[in-house]
């Protein structure tokens, strides 16, 4: 057992840190503000741009798609680093996570050729239009329809929590195109342009109080059959590769999400009527149970890590961190909030780091929702790692036009 | 990085699996339960014989020599087996003396440690609410007074690693317990298959071990083979929960299908995946003296206990009224569980000693 890089990491490593103390010197501190997505998108391509011409991007990506041919490992190493800086990097973490490996992966050579490159660029911004109104959890119960017209598609209907739609150039869509065939079967998944006519896209606000989602209405808006990722029909199929990439790409921490360290600080400063509130023991316990998640999962990652880097399948190990961190992060951020009395409660004035777990805490709910709910990351555990039986799912082999509508 | 056991750790693991899954499990803990005898001396026999409790013993005191990845997983299969045996004591003791002895005690210890003519314990309690930080029993001139109690496996061992005060806090000291002044009494605790003694000692001639900052390190690496020992018993119990959940039927489906049971056996899983990524991370200090150690081992023991209680607790809960029940297998996990935090101080004690080691390390870093 060796914790540390081996040397080939380590020089990767020292490139990179290298690279960025010039590239993202003007990153190196947190924004003075809280700056939406919004507003980050020119300066988001800028820094995509940046990276790409060093060849920090794609990095475990085919070379024959633009991409560096290295290792999760250095991808992974990359981050680390790239993490100690403020880049806005989320824009493109969708498109570039989820959306575009699912292109190259079952896409025409033509649809690889006309998007990936521009994706990596930052030319062009993704997003990952799945959930429906009554279709969250139960994501293969769709409704929106595709209708084959000549050598188009005709697409009527609504998605829902579509992060980004607002600022997307592209996005890939889950559509039904067979009604009479059981839910999972009757799917197929196509490329849509988010500027053609009768796409809509209206920005939800959350309870949080920011705008990152959308709900986004299709009418009558048509799509080559050029453009149809998978054959018809196995929309399912090719939703799980998305869905695989998305529950890689969320399953760590948010990028700078309050941790162990948020709360030990905080309670050092905090003075109760029985002391400093660090030196209480419930404190303390709090600390510890925050800081073995935190850490937990950091670890388990690594976990995962290693035996990928040796060439193993990546274990289950990776289906448990979204959960431990959205539930981790939303009762260390009320514990710490609850220490603070009044002023966790106030949201003007206060101390910086008071807003910072306010936020975490009005994020947290949300975190535990996206890319599967708790509920159903508990029931991946216990039916795919420890071979439970499957839920109950009486509506699984039905025509998807006979099942009832609640 | 390789954040895994090497290749020769995980054959011994898979070899002491096999092993313990033929010769112990709760058939084996419940007949040492119902019967007399102090240990199991046949399985005790058999695993001195395949060279386990010589395998940290370095080669030239007759053992094998292996690294502490081996005392870790030969300790997780001791705790997956319930095996009414002092290996993990044994495990412990090791431990201490290669951290700590001198070259004297080294060579008068270990190749009877490693052959199995000399059968160690450790323990620091007294017996009362103290924390492992504290000893009351004091050393004067070579002569130890105090009383040690609960020491698992006292009635089978021939040499016991103790605490005592000491100036800078408590400190170990080796006491031969075939000399005088030395008193071993059978006593009754939760864990009805290992069975616990108390030691009282009026003047014994006791040996020291390392100095107050040696028997903190050796609190820490007893910690991570504890932890092992506790990952391995919670696995036990989630297996046992696992099987139940996918073979007892209630209102017309197995009880596995329903989220309330199924979410717990999840539970379980992960509270023992976190356990592992920091036994493991915890397992890689010890071997490299790296010095995260103290708040490694910390974490790796909060984890597991925490791994453990849930587990042990939720088992009988999946079970229903059979898990209650005496003739149930159940309340071996439930009261080893207690047994397990007995032997190395409770989670209390640990939390706060995470929490102050990355205070100490904030205070570094500043």
């Amino acid at each position: 057992m060796d914790f540390n890089d081996t040397p080939g990491d380590a020089e990767y490593r020292a490139k990179a840190h290298a690279w960025l103390a010039t590239a993202a010197a003007e990153y190196r501190d947190p924004p003075a503000r809280a700056v939406s997505r919004g507003e980050n998108v020119p300066e988001s391509r800028k820094w995509q741009k940046i990276k790409h011409a060093a060849g920090y991007t794609g990095i475990t990506w085919p070379k024959a798609f633009g991409g560096q041919g290295l290792s999760p490992m250095h991808s992974i190493i990359f981050n680390q680093e790239q993490s100690k800086y403020h880049a806005p990097t989320e824009l493109f973490a969708i498109g570039l996570g989820m959306c575009i490996p699912t292109v190259f992966t079952h896409g025409s050579p033509a649809l690889i050729e006309r998007y990936v490159a521009k994706a990596l660029e930052g030319e062009e911004v993704w997003c990952q239009l799945f959930s429906e109104p009554s279709a969250g959890s139960d994501l293969a119960g769709i409704r929106t329809k595709a209708v084959r017209d000549g050598d188009d598609w005709v697409i009527d209907g609504q998605k829902v929590w579509t992060t980004n739609a607002h600022l997307s150039d592209f996005g890939i869509i889950v559509t039904r195109t067979d009604p009479s065939a059981p839910k999972h079967k009757g799917l197929t998944m196509f490329i849509v342009d988010m500027h053609a006519p009768g796409v809509e896209a209206r920005p939800l606000k959350q309870m949080s109080g920011g705008s990152d989602f959308n709900e986004v209405f299709f009418t009558g808006v048509r799509v080559s059959d050029s453009h149809r990722l998978g054959a018809v029909g196995d929309g399912w199929k090719v939703s799980l590769t998305t869905l695989m990439n998305e529950r890689l790409a969320v399953g760590g921490k948010p990028g700078h999400a309050p941790g162990y360290r948020d709360l030990m600080a905080l309670a050092a400063r905090i003075e109760t009527d029985m002391g400093p509130a660090i030196e209480a023991r419930d404190v303390r316990q709090r600390i510890a149970a925050t800081y073995i998640a935190d850490e937990g999962i950091k670890l388990t990652q690594m976990r995962a890590l290693s035996a990928l880097s040796k060439g193993e399948a990546p274990g289950p190990e990776q289906s448990i961190s979204k959960v431990v961190v959205a539930k981790t992060m939303q009762e260390m951020a009320a514990f710490a909030l609850d220490l603070s009395e009044a002023s966790g409660f106030t949201t003007t004035g206060g101390e910086p780091g008071i807003h910072k777990l306010q936020g975490s805490y009005m994020a947290s709910a949300g975190l535990r929702i996206a890319g599967g709910t708790d509920e159903i990351l508990r029931n991946i555990i216990a039916e795919r790692v420890l071979g439970l039986p499957g839920d109950m799912r009486p509506d699984k082999d039905t025509p998807f036009n006979e099942i009832r509508a609640a | 990085m390789d954040f895994d056991f090497s290749d020769d750790a995980k054959a011994l693991r898979e070899q002491a699996r096999k092993f313990f899954d033929e010769r112990a499990g709760p058939a084996v803990a419940r007949a040492s339960m119902n019967g007399d005898a102090t240990f199991d001396a046949q399985l005790w026999q058999a695993v001195v014989d395949l060279g386990w409790t010589a395998a940290r013993v370095p080669e030239a005191h007759g053992g094998v020599g292996m690294t502490s990845e081996a005392a870790c997983v030969l300790a997780e299969e001791a705790g997956r087996s319930l095996a009414p045996i002092p290996l993990a004591q044994a495990l412990a003791a090791t431990e201490a003396l290669i951290a700590l002895g001198t070259a004297e005690q080294q060579a008068r210890w270990l190749p009877g440690i490693a052959d199995g003519s000399v059968v160690a314990v450790t323990g620091w309690a007294e017996g009362g609410t103290a924390s492992p930080a504290k000893a009351s029993a004091t050393v004067d001139g070579g002569s130890i007074t105090g009383t040690k109690s609960p020491i698992a496996d006292l009635a089978a061992a021939t040499m016991a690693i103790v605490s005592a005060a000491g100036p800078d806090g408590p400190a170990l000291y080796i006491v031969d317990l075939s000399g005088e002044g030395v008193g071993v009494a059978a006593i009754d605790t939760l864990d009805l298959v290992r069975r616990h003694g108390t030691l009282t000692l009026t003047g014994a001639a006791a040996d020291p071990l390392g100095d107050a900052a040696g028997y903190h390190d050796w609190l820490d690496r007893a910690a991570i083979l504890g932890s092992f020992e506790a990952m391995g018993t919670a696995t036990a119990a989630m297996d046992m929960a696992v099987a139940y959940a996918k073979e007892r039927t209630a209102f017309g489906q197995k009880i596995g299908r329903y989220q309330g049971v199924k979410h717990k056996c999840a539970d379980m899983y992960i509270k023992l995946e976190l356990a592992r990524a920091h036994a493991l991370h915890a397992a890689w200090a010890m071997e490299a003296g790296a010095p995260e150690l103290r708040q490694a081992a910390s974490a790796a023991r909060v984890a597991s206990l925490d791994a453990l209680a849930f587990a042990a607790e939720e088992n009988v809960q999946i079970h229903g009224g059979i898990g209650f029940t005496w003739e149930s297998d159940c309340q071996f996990y439930y009261r080893r569980n207690r047994a397990l935090v007995a032997a190395l101080g409770s989670r209390n004690f640990w939390a706060d000693r995470l929490v102050r080691s990355l205070e100490q390390r904030n205070r570094v870093a500043a």
